[in-house]
């Protein structure tokens, strides 16, 4: 077997290291414009004195975390202690790999072009799916290990949210790969075409819906992030974690965001595509724009993770779970069965058809599951109005 | 040396010492976690065979789901290190002692005909090996298998699922009935 030096290692080496800076600048700008953002929502300035327009701040931040004393206490488990922010970092860094974050650019004496992509492999969504499944170890380890209650809470709660969330992350995209019929990220991107209307956000809209919310869920961040919520727990899994420990938690968690992006982009927002523009300017240029509108569209929706986080409130633990088991589960369920359904029975305007049975369907189960539980809610208030009598005579007392 | 040899045995033995460590630590946490790294390298052993699907697959329900559970569990429970003499007394042992020398012999069996049906290195094992790299879209064919010759034991096991769905939830609701 001949190895072209060139094409199998140099290009895929600057391709990784071009991805992983991205990645960590990323998260910087992220943390900047977090804390400009909520600044801008919630009417005040943010930080904005170190460089332009605060734009050095996260460097400010990191070096103040590095030269922090790395605290280890007494009362943990030393080594879990230690290898708990790894394990969290880990799978939010490598989940990137098989994001396609661009069309190929062809350079002239090249056998192959070269495909904006780490690695193309035919399972990639479910690679997505098991990377991202392990990051739970690194937020549960990190509260075990930490001995601390508050921690430990944290910990199981962002246990039973994982498990809870990533079944209905698995099944939204199930509507998708049919439509697709591949696993591969590319695949599915292409498939979708440069017009907006053809894009699966569309088409599958409930399991658009249910995904992203679902995606919310895994990243642990608001309306979701019970595992840290700071008015119950300190700090919930982190609470015992400093200096750069922490900063890697934090990190972690932005590289989950940009990830999680990139895949919501890749798998409903038609990826690199827009209206054509990616394929004007020639073999180099349309691969760098591609690039462009797909690292564009990846920016939009990471401003939506920060409007969301600064304008909804947390969920309670039981809203949570019902929540995610009555209606996102039920709606990625509908998503599936209507879309296979349709797939089958319909022959004309298919794309059509699937789109509106699919929001139809959704809406109406929806609906039954409102009406199901406003019944439940209204026999349990039923049931307590003849026992809280008492109760309200004992506060009386006391 | 080839290179996917050596991964081979990378995998291969992170694999053998998560399961020893399995069984050696005495805290459940620390077991559970090397359970995790076995399920893990295993998987990374089903993708150099080629069966990038079965991996993944691995990885989601074994390391991501499952494991995750028994985390919840070992940690919601608060269970403490073993003592040193361990839970294996009296008639216990004994029953261990049998269990543990059939599956012993078990594995002789299993690799002593492995070894005669196809030698490791000869041309049939590479052919075999060769086949499964050359369509690496299994999915497909997973898919087609599942529904078409395994149909039967496919629906079986989605009845079987279903089942202890609805006995979890009867368990679960009986101590919800108001006590007249």
């Amino acid at each position: 077997m001949e190895i072209n030096i060139l094409e199998q290692i140099v290009i895929p080496i600057i391709k990784m290291l071009f991805i992983v800076h991205l990645l960590v600048i990323g998260v910087m700008v992220m943390i900047w414009s977090e804390r400009r953002v909520s600044g801008w929502i919630q009417d005040r300035l943010g930080p904005n004195r170190v460089g332009p327009q605060g734009l050095l701040q996260p460097i400010a931040d990191g070096i103040k975390f590095l030269f922090k004393e790395d605290l280890i206490p007494n009362h943990v488990d030393k080594p879990l202690y230690v290898l708990a922010p790894a394990m969290l970092l880990i799978p939010a860094m490598i989940a990137v790999a098989v994001v396609p974050f661009g069309d190929t650019i062809t350079i002239e004496g090249l056998d192959n072009p070269i495909s904006l992509q780490i690695a193309d492999i035919n399972i990639g969504i479910l690679y997505i799916l098991a990377i991202t499944s392990l990051g739970v170890y690194g937020v549960v380890i990190g509260a075990w290990a930490s001995n601390n209650k508050y921690s430990l809470l944290g910990g199981l709660r962002s246990s039973a949210q994982m498990i809870s969330y990533e079944l209905t992350l698995g099944l939204a995209i199930i509507g998708v790969l049919m439509l697709s019929e591949s696993l591969s990220l590319r695949v599915i991107a292409k498939e979708q075409g440069s017009y907006p209307w053809n894009w699966n956000f569309l088409i599958h809209f409930p399991a658009f819906l249910a995904f992203t919310t679902a995606m919310f869920a895994e990243t642990n961040r608001l309306p979701f992030d019970l595992a840290e919520a700071e008015q119950e727990l300190v700090a919930g899994y982190h609470t015992e974690y400093s200096s750069m420990k922490f900063a890697i938690f934090f990190m972690a968690e932005y590289m989950n965001m940009i990830v999680g992006s990139a895949v919501v982009v890749t798998l409903f927002l038609g990826g690199w595509h827009f209206f054509g523009l990616e394929t004007m300017g020639g073999p180099i240029w349309s691969g760098v724009i591609s690039f462009a509108i797909f690292f564009i569209k990846t920016g939009i929706f990471l401003f939506v993770f920060i409007w969301v986080r600064w304008t909804l409130p947390r969920f309670r633990y039981d809203q949570l779970m019902n929540f995610g088991w009555k209606f996102l589960l039920p709606v990625a369920l509908t998503s599936i069965v209507v879309t296979g359904t349709l797939w089958v029975v319909v022959t004309e305007n298919k794309l059509l058809w699937i789109g509106i049975g699919n929001t139809v369907a959704a809406f109406i189960v929806v609906s039954i599951v409102a009406g199901m539980l406003a019944m439940d809610n209204n026999s349990k208030a039923a049931a307590q109005d003849t026992s809280a009598a008492p109760l309200r005579g004992l506060e009386a007392i006391e | 040396m080839n290179p996917e040899l050596i991964v081979f045995i990378i995998f291969g033995a992170v694999s053998i010492i998560g399961a020893i460590a399995v069984i050696s630590f005495r805290h459940p946490i620390y077991s559970a976690l090397s359970l995790i790294v076995t399920f893990f390298s295993q998987a990374g052993l089903f993708v150099l065979l080629g069966a990038h699907f079965v991996a993944a697959v691995q990885v989601i329900v074994y390391a991501g789901a499952i494991m995750v559970l028994f985390l919840f569990v070992i940690m919601l429970l608060n269970l403490g290190t073993l003592s040193a003499k361990g839970a294996l007394t009296g008639k216990l042992k004994g029953v261990a002692i049998i269990l543990g020398i059939l599956l012993a012999v078990e594995g002789v069996y299993i690799a002593v005909r492995a070894l005669n049906k196809t030698e490791v290195g000869s041309a049939e094992a590479a052919d075999a090996a060769a086949a499964l790299k050359d369509s690496p879209i299994d999915t497909y064919r997973i898919g087609e298998l599942l529904f078409s010759d395994y149909l039967l034991p496919f629906e079986v096991t989605s009845l079987i699922l279903l089942a202890a769905l609805i006995g979890v939830i009867v368990l679960v609701k009986r101590d919800k009935q108001p006590e007249n």
